[in-house]
């Protein structure tokens, strides 16, 4: 298995259990810098569960999570100030236009008072906002809003970008748009970019490696090449069938208030 | 926070620039954007001002003025209008507290949570921010009901620093309510019942204080409850400021009831409602 020269996410045996139910049993990965590394897997595969670790939203019952050298636990502030986060659900405030949006989370984030014009200027040419920068964010279209939902997130430059679903309820012309501009940004600045998702065509296309994850475990790991040569097949849905037994989108409905929470993020996105 | 282990600080190139300031700046930053937001929401939209502020001018005009003709309670020379104004500014400013802080699981404010978490921001600044946010709105409403009462000439005895103390007391008090609703919007998971758990609190709080009536007719069991609430002492507070009625050791208590209220809705708030939305 291949392992990054220089890892800027390390995860060892990472378990985090909700009173009986155990959300992750035991995983582990790294992310080398300047990676776009995907967490592929069905709705309640411990992806979210993942990122909020990583992210310090979420204390982990057991194991070790660092990211660009800070332990989440004993140095949670100092990863804090180390990534920028979009969850799922809309962060970016539908009542404020683009531009005031980008203005509190430059705030919020610390970016230096003196800074704070040039890095707006720099993130809103890294995600090509300048056309919308004076609309409210509610009447943005889905795929401008996680554009400008990724551009508040760059503002503190951090080490690490992490995207939870990012194309979630977005059509495929919006899907491409995003992840034109996140590829530049990887380019450009060399971020660092986790992702969850459970498109396969988006890891296959987008990500260097791929780490498949199911009912809380890491399940397979490497670049789409190396993971589908391992299995002999030769999509990676063969292989997520192959290595876990279930096709993506079996069997894993979710609760009520998962399907909702989706729903009405893509209808707000829609 | 303290300083990273020096494992982990050689693993890492630089100490991220954004650590910049200390904490207290980074509280103080988080608060004042937060407040600033809220200014400029109001800014693009102000009609929901203008809503909100139908309902306390009904108290003061429809109730009011139907109650000054009455003459029930011993209020001495006062116009009712005049005694009633407090009550109604201080529960105008409860309402708006209640529904901000209870707002977060409209699901609007979940994903800003989320992300705000993950930023250095102290999490007292959420919560202060959130508190801040509504002080700005129960202020701008504050000053349109004053400027009411100041064209319908209700007996108010205007002074700078009457009115400056007053819009102190308002604010305290906001921000204590705020505080309330959030670590109440922790405890009570489901969104379904947060409408009626901000009705059930707030009506009683309002009926159970001397927002409409002086405490001196209430039945002894309604008497304890008025005196340990909070509101009680904001719209004391806030009437002997407004017709400057109060002796100054009085009105002291009344500032440090609120602000202890305050203070300790706070820390509740803050130990209990950032994690509570994940």
């Amino acid at each position: 298995m291949s392992t990054p020269a220089s890892p800027t996410v390390v995860v060892e045996d990472l378990v985090v259990c909700f009173g009986e139910l155990q959300a992750l049993a035991g995983v582990s990965f790294e992310v080398g810098a300047g990676e776009v590394f995907g967490l592929l897997g069905p709705n309640g595969a411990g992806k979210t569960t993942t990122i909020r670790v990583l992210t310090t939203l979420l204390e982990p019952t057991s194991g070790r999570a660092s990211v660009a050298g800070f332990d989440v636990r004993r140095d949670g502030l100092w990863v804090r100030a180390s990534i920028g986060y979009v969850p799922q659900a809309i962060s970016v405030d539908g009542a404020l236009s683009a531009r005031e949006n980008l203005d509190f989370y430059a705030r919020v984030t610390g970016v230096p008072a003196r800074e704070r014009r040039e890095r707006i200027e720099q993130v809103i040419d890294e995600m090509n906002l300048s056309s919308m920068l004076d609309r409210l964010a509610r009447t943005l279209s889905g795929g401008m809003l996680r554009r400008l939902e990724i551009a508040t997130a760059l503002l503190n430059r951090p080490a690490v970008l992490f995207l939870d679903e990012p194309t979630v309820g977005l059509d495929p012309s919006a899907r491409l748009m995003v992840w034109e501009r996140l590829r530049d940004l990887r380019e450009q600045a060399g971020t660092t970019i986790v992702f969850t998702t459970h498109i396969m065509e988006e890891v296959e296309r987008y990500a260097e490696r791929l780490a498949i994850m199911d009912l809380g475990s890491l399940v397979e790991q490497g670049s789409p090449a190396q993971v589908r040569a391992r299995h002999g097949c030769p999509s990676l849905e063969e292989v997520f069938t192959t290595v876990t037994g279930h096709a993506i989108d079996d069997g894993h409905e979710g609760r009520l208030a998962d399907v909702r929470a989706q729903r009405s993020v893509a209808r707000r996105l829609g | 926070m303290s300083a990273p282990s020096a494992a982990s600080r050689a693993a890492s190139a630089e100490r991220p620039r954004a650590l910049a300031g200390g904490p207290l700046a980074r509280v103080a930053a988080g608060t004042v954007a937060m407040a600033q937001a809220e200014m400029r929401k109001l800014r693009h939209d102000h009609i929901d001002i203008f809503t909100r502020s139908v309902q306390p001018l009904l108290w003061l005009f429809v109730f009011g003025t139907a109650l000054s003709k009455s003459h029930a309670f011993p209020i001495g020379h006062l116009e009712y209008r005049a005694y009633l104004a407090p009550g109604v500014l201080a529960q105008a400013a409860m309402f708006i507290a209640i529904f901000f802080g209870l707002a977060v699981i409209w699901e609007r404010d979940v994903g800003q949570l989320q992300r705000l978490l993950a930023t250095p921001l102290p999490r007292v600044a959420i919560v202060l921010g959130k508190a801040a946010g509504a002080c700005v709105r129960a202020l701008v409403q504050a000053l349109l009901l004053l400027a009411v009462l100041a064209a319908f000439g209700i007996g108010v005895r205007w002074s700078l620093l009457g009115v400056l103390g007053m819009l102190l007391m308002l604010m305290l008090g906001t921000a204590g309510f705020a505080c309330m609703s959030m670590l109440l919007a922790a405890a009570v998971k489901e969104r379904e019942r947060f409408m009626g758990i901000g009705q059930l609190i707030m009506m009683p709080l309002f009926f159970a204080s001397s927002a409409l009536y002086p405490l001196s007719i209430m039945p002894p069991w309604l008497h304890v409850l008025a005196r340990v609430n909070p509101l009680t002492y904001e719209v004391q507070g806030l009437r002997q400021l407004l017709d400057g009625s109060g002796a100054g050791a009085e009105l002291w208590l009344d500032f440090l009831v609120v602000a202890a209220f305050l203070a300790v809705m706070l820390a509740a708030a803050t130990r209990r409602y950032p994690k509570a939305i994940l």
